[in-house]
């Protein structure tokens, strides 16, 4: 299966190139950018690892940072999901603003459902990594 | 206006006082920071005055009858009469007024949208002296605003709790509205998710029908969408009405779709205000997200000269708190002039929303941080309008494909990706600063290359355009300029 989190997980992957204007157009925006990988992609994990600290304050020409991170979490993670983010401060948002997968195990996480019968029908679903 | 009164009679002699001399009708009132301020759309009868027709309305929504009353002299009346203090003619529309009203805060319970739609639009649209009334807009000040919780997540928990950034999130509505089979409807939930979207829905009107109960339909949807979230790692949701004729049977759905651990529940309009508020409580303490469908508005928002204007709705809505509110697609089957339709996600999604004669809103609304409310665009849209949906809807919407998902010649699930692969294929060229708008089409065309469900999709849809008049239009229009 393909984990499809994240903004563009129905597009062929990213090209650096690719990545690198997604990253100019949130700089542009005034966003903060980090990077954050996992071993684990259930879609409760709220909390991936972060990889450094969060990028504040770079302008659209300055992308060859946060380029820089993704290529240096995803060498140092290879079979780790590996995504970027891109944070709005402005009050109103305080939240994420795009997040898009960047890095893939060569294999990748599925996940199967549990199922328990509770009563009258009612069953219990729980998702499960198959590996 | 009602009577005879030629001649000027005591304020308090018995008897027909016009309205504008009882103290409706104040043209130098100066509106406070505090009042609630209304604008009428008002047609007052041949012969009767705009200004008098005007003040009955400010009279009979706050505190007249059509008699002098002496009672009213054991209250401080100035201060709980409405005064309409701004009577204009509509450009371009003979017979048509703007009026103005300004209520003091003292006319409404907190918190309680029952109580300011029994003040505002209770007795007086059925007002004989008026041909026709349209409530345009409101002005809620941060006073009333922050008696009220609103949402009960709103757009940004939202997005938390979905994992979901960036997008436009993607529904469909499980079609045919009436006659599957809870198994059936099941299967439909399961492959537009797989493929895809992000939610799927309940009809308005599936609600408990013969054909298949909703504790039934609750349990396959339930097993559609868990299958689904297994195969995409993502989070997933059904939205489960719980629309029913009692607020009892309302609370047993709603608890049952907790129960089984969905993540959304919807209502409909047609359970009014109160109803809609309750569950907007429920909803927040047991952290459901909360979609609200329009059931039955286009009875009283559609025509120009008469009813409540959808942006007065949108805003009671928001107030009440929903999480979702069906809110136009400009481009899809359903009534929708994009200036307006404008005005309506501005008022959802804005935390102030300026006033803008262009988009009909006629005042400024500050919203004190009150969260947002999603905007839902549905009826007749799918994929090859994916530009358009994203210029005129933004990014913070649910597209709803019904008949865009489940009616593709590839089968539900590939709709459901030719609708998911084009929202992000154009995503990606507007970040990349592409005129996404311009080229649209030839955007979606290069991501139908690598996407043989895309491409169906533009085909079998690609004529299909509902391009009809507007009746609910904004008075003032820029007029183009010639370059």
């Amino acid at each position: 299966m393909r984990v499809t989190q994240g903004a563009f997980s129905f597009l062929p992957d990213f090209t650096d190139e690719q990545i690198a204007a997604q990253i100019r157009y949130a700089l542009d925006k005034g966003w903060s950018m980090s990077v954050e990988h996992t071993d684990d992609a259930h879609p409760r994990n709220s909390y991936w690892e972060m990889w450094a600290q969060p990028s504040f304050e770079l302008l659209p020409e300055d992308y060859e940072v946060v380029l820089g991170e993704v290529r240096a979490c995803r060498q140092a993670h290879p079979e780790h999901y590996v995504k970027l983010i891109a944070y709005d401060a402005r009050r109103g948002r305080q939240t994420t603003a795009l997040s898009f997968i960047v890095g893939r195990p060569a294999v990748e996480q599925a996940f199967r459902v549990e199922r328990a019968d509770v009563q009258d029908r009612v069953v219990r679903y729980r998702l499960a990594p198959t590996r | 206006m009602l009577s005879t009164a030629d001649t000027k009679k005591d304020r308090w002699a018995s008897g027909v006082t016009p309205y504008a001399e009882m103290g409706y009708f104040d043209p130098d009132y100066v509106p406070k920071p505090t009042d609630v301020l209304a604008a009428f759309r008002i047609t007052p009868q041949p012969g009767v005055d705009a200004v008098e027709a005007a003040a009955a309305v400010a009279g009979e929504s706050s505190t007249a009858t059509w008699t002098v009353v002496w009672t009213d002299r054991l209250t401080d009346y100035r201060h709980y009469q409405a005064k309409a203090y701004d009577v204009a003619p509509v450009p371009g529309r003979e017979g048509e007024y703007i009026a103005k009203i300004a209520y003091d805060l003292d006319l409404f319970e907190e918190g309680s949208i029952a109580n300011m739609t029994s003040s505002i639009i209770g007795n007086v649209f059925g007002f004989k002296a008026l041909q026709a009334l349209r409530l345009e807009d409101l002005r809620i000040p941060p006073h009333y605003v922050k008696t009220f919780q609103g949402p009960p997540h709103g757009i940004v928990m939202e997005r938390e709790y979905l994992d979901k950034f960036g997008r436009p999130l993607l529904g469909a509505t499980v079609k045919p509205k009436l006659g599957l089979s809870a198994k059936n409807y099941g299967r439909v939930v399961y492959e537009a998710l797989r493929g895809g979207l992000d939610f799927t829905k309940d009809d308005e009107n599936i609600n408990s029908q013969p054909f298949m109960r909703w504790r039934d339909r609750f349990l396959y949807a339930t097993e559609g969408v868990n299958r689904a979230s297994a195969a995409s790692a993502e989070v997933k949701g059904h939205y489960m009405n719980v629309t029913a004729a009692t607020m009892e049977e309302m609370y047993e759905r709603a608890e049952f779709a907790r129960e089984i651990g969905s993540v959304i529940i919807m209502m409909d309009l047609t359970v009014g205000y109160t109803a809609m508020q309750s569950m907007s409580r429920w909803a927040r303490r047991n952290g459901m997200i909360l979609h609200l469908h329009r059931a039955g508005h286009g009875t009283y928002t559609r025509q120009k000269s008469h009813g409540v204007s959808f942006r007065v709705i949108a805003k009671w809505c928001r107030l009440l708190g929903v999480d979702h509110l069906h809110a136009g697609t400009v481009v899809g089957k359903l009534e929708g002039d994009p200036a307006m339709i404008a005005g309506y996600y501005d008022t959802l999604r804005l935390d102030h929303v300026p006033e803008n004669p262009e988009h009909g809103i006629y005042f400024d609304q500050d919203w004190a941080s009150l969260p947002a409310v999603m905007p839902v665009a549905s009826g007749g849209i799918h994929a090859g309008q994916m530009h358009q949906l994203l210029r005129y809807l933004g990014e913070d919407v649910v597209l709803q494909f019904g008949g865009g998902t489940i009616g593709h010649p590839m089968g539900i699930a590939a709709g459901a990706t030719a609708n998911r692969v084009a929202v992000e294929a154009m995503i990606q060229a507007r970040n990349e600063g592409r005129d996404y708008f311009d080229e649209g089409p030839d955007i979606l065309e290069r991501a139908a290359r690598g996407c043989p469900e895309l491409d169906a999709a533009l085909q079998v849809w690609k004529d299909v355009t509902f391009d009809f008049q507007s009746t609910d239009t904004p008075d003032y229009v820029v007029t183009p300029t010639i370059a």
